[in-house]
Parts: C-alpha cells; structure tokens; sequence
C-alpha cells in the first residue's frame, strides 16, 4: 500500500529513516521557498504512486540541525536514504519526469 | 509540419487561446480570456530552481511591496498562486509542462509539449526572462554548493557566515539586503562605480552596515571542489587580481528573454526581446500576441506585466470576433 508523506523532525528522523525497510526520499523544503511548493503536489503524487519508497519531509526552519548534518545548502533538496545512508542527493525543483528518472533505481 | 496535420488528422480540438507563459503576463491574459469565455489553454511550464519556472521570477521573490493592493506587502509565490486560482476559477486549463516547439506558419497556430500538439487560433505568448549567470566555469557544478540561483531559496543556509552578490541593479540590491539577514556579511561586486537601482534600494543598501561595496570588480574564477571556498576579483581599472573568502555566491547581473522558441516566427530586437506594435500587443503575425518581460526590457515590473497581460487577451478577444468566432 502507497501512503502519504510523512513529517520527520529531530526526534523522530534516525529512528524513521534507520528502521525503515524501503529506501525513503526525504525532501528538505521551507515555507517561504517558492520552487519547495512547487514540487510538494509531484511529492504526493509519486508518494500516492509508488510502493517500493516512502516519502518524508524535512522542515529546515523546525529542524535545521538535521539540514546541517546532511549539508543542505539550497532548497529543495531531495536525499534517498537507504538503509539510513544518503544514497542520492537531487538539489532543485524539477519536474515529475525528471524526478522519476532520477530516482528510477529505487523504485 | 507532418505532425500538425497529423495532429489535425487526429481531430485535435482548436482552441480559441494557448497562453505560453504562466507569470503575471500570462496568468493575467487567463483570467481576461476565461472571463471572455474562451477557455484558455495555459502552458504553464516546469518546476526548476530558477526564474523559468510556473509562476515566473516571482516564485524568487519573497516580500512584494510595490504590487497595488497589498498595503502590508504580499510574498511572491503567495501572489502567483493567487492569479493562478483567479484563472483557474473562471476555467483557464492548465499544462504543467514546457513548449518545445511552435509553427505560426499557418492558421491554426501549432504548440508542442514534447510530442503532444495543441492547436490555437491565437496564441500569447508570456514566456517572461530569466536571470543570467556569469557562465564561468565551476559556476554550474557548485549551484547548491555556495552557488546560488534563488537567495530566498538558499540565503537561509549562510547563518553567520560571508557571502558575494555580483550585480549593480535593483535585483542585485534587493537579494543583498535580503541575505543581511543570514549572513554577517554580504559583498556587493560591482563591475562599475555607480549602481543601476532605484533611488530607494540604493538608499537603503547603502545604509546596511553589513553591505560592502566592491566597486569596478569583476568575479574572473570561482574557486572550490565541493563546494565554494571563494571568488577571484579582477580591478576593472587596474587589472590588478585579489581573492575574496566567501562561502556563498549570488549573481544577479541581469535577465535574457525566453525567445528561443519562437526564433523562426516572431521578430526580435537585438537584445532579443519580442517586438510589439506599440501601445498593443501585436506581434509580426496576426493572431499572436506577446506580454509581459519577454518583450518588455525596459519597465519589468509585476503590474506592468500584468497590465500588459490584460492588453493581450483584449487584443486576442477582439481578433477572435473579428474572424467571427
């Protein structure tokens, strides 16, 4: 079963992404960065889509110690955690087809 | 050709209007179009990280000021997003996607979405400018690594730390005030002794304590393998070279109009913005119009783009009924 996007913050993130049993795509975004709106809907529906990834969100502005640890300097910033290790990095908004190419060897 | 009349073929449905170009030019020729009852087809193109994207350079900006109607100031992409649901309420459709091909050889006007063909009586043409990079190499490598194409994006991440903006215009002054917001220091580099902007930006720019001017410099390398470790600065009178520590890198020297597109068909100055009839916005070919930025270089404001938007859409109405449709 697809299911939704998920929240991850500093408390709940290690335990989230270490214990996961399907790589997840974490989306590091903020309230006022126009292109992370712009890509939230793709994020929902490739999150609705896909069964073999989880999707989960990264407020830098709630979170930015976790933005530090993985280096986030720009947003959106997409990074495939498999096994709880960064596997890919996308930096930038990009459209869904560009996206599902990108991460196409996790699906 | 063989595609459009394949196209044809496949009974393709001509609409009255295909807007290219979705920021307040675009958005604002849907609404008058959608309210003429001409169900406008907006291609609205693709998310990226820079000013060509759906919503256009606004989607860049955060505090808009100087929009009417908003006596507190309204973010950008809060404002694109609300022209996009005026035009999507009275039934502007939407294409989440870019034009790649156009042929205004013939009546109707074809536009293509990679191998998807619409047919339109007329067409606008609102495909805005996009901001310029300095194309030196390393630059594209290190975007997301202290390169950056959106200061609201990106400004965030140089908490405490010292940064470059390269430019001497309105946008330039606009994202350095911005970034002294992170940053302990931001670094004006300008190649000439004066600045392009506004009485009020320059005013306010040189009042910011964390704002030094780096007059008649230009950035010659950018210098970093992971990520940006500082810029090389040539003395545009000496020619003498200094280096410059900074961890991040904003330029914002200037735009280029998205006309490559329509290179074949449409006439251009030769700084490559579209040419209109004056006062309207006719283009060359009857039944295509152009609006906003992309054949504006002079004004280049939001409420100008739009007005010019609301200017196209009469114009394409009015040609509509003269052909009798």
């Amino acid at each position: 079963m697809a299911e939704g996007i998920s929240t991850l913050d500093d408390s709940t993130f290690d335990e989230t992404v270490g214990s996961a049993d399907s790589p997840v795509l974490v989306d590091f975004w903020a309230e006022w960065c126009g292109p992370c709106k712009m890509i939230a809907p793709i994020l929902e529906e490739i999150a609705a889509e896909q069964d073999n990834i989880r999707i989960a969100k990264v407020n830098v502005d709630e979170s930015p110690d976790l933005a530090m640890r993985y280096q986030v300097m720009s947003i959106p910033t997409l990074i495939m955690f498999r096994d709880g290790e960064p596997a890919k990095r996308l930096v930038g908004a990009k459209p869904k087809s560009a996206l599902l190419v990108e991460i196409g060897e996790f699906l | 050709m063989t595609s459009a009349d394949s196209a044809l073929d496949g009974a393709v449905a001509i609409r009255d209007v295909i807007i290219i170009g979705s920021g307040p030019a675009g958005l604002t020729a849907a609404i008058y179009t959608a309210r003429a009852r001409l169900a406008p087809l907006v291609i609205e193109g693709e998310p990226s990280s820079t000013s060509d994207q759906p919503g256009g350079q606004l989607m860049l900006t955060t505090d808009v000021e100087n929009y009417p109607g908003f006596p507190d100031g309204v973010m950008g992409p809060e404002l694109m997003m609300s022209f996009r649901a005026q035009a999507e309420r009275f039934g502007a459709e939407f294409r989440t996607a870019k034009a790649t091909k156009v042929d205004f050889s013939e009546q109707p006007f074809a536009v293509w979405i990679g191998d998807g063909c619409y047919l339109g009586r007329t067409v606008i043409v609102s495909t805005g400018a996009q901001s310029l990079l300095l194309g030196l190499p390393n630059e594209g490598r290190l975007i997301g690594h202290g390169v950056s194409t959106c200061a609201t994006c990106d400004g965030f991440f140089f908490r405490g730390q010292e940064i470059a903006v390269v430019g001497g215009g309105d946008s330039a002054l606009e994202e350095a005030l911005f970034l002294t917001r992170f940053a302990s220091k931001v670094y004006l580099v300008h190649r000439r002794d004066q600045l392009r902007a506004s009485k009020i930006m320059q005013d306010r720019a040189f009042a910011n304590d964390r704002i030094e001017f780096l007059w008649n410099r230009r950035v010659q390398e950018i210098r970093g393998d992971e990520r940006l470790e500082g810029l090389t600065l040539e003395d545009t009178q000496t020619g003498e070279h200094s280096s410059l520590d900074v961890t991040g890198l904003f330029v914002a020297i200037g735009h280029r109009p998205n006309t490559e597109l329509f290179a074949d068909w449409l006439d251009r100055k030769p700084n490559g913005y579209l040419v209109t009839e004056p006062g309207t916005a006719r283009t060359n070919i009857a039944g295509v119009f152009a609006c906003g930025d992309v054949q504006d270089d002079y004004y280049r404001q939001a409420v100008t783009a739009a007005g010019s938007g609301c200017q196209a859409a009469i114009d394409a109405e009015r040609w509509l009924e003269a052909l009798g449709h």
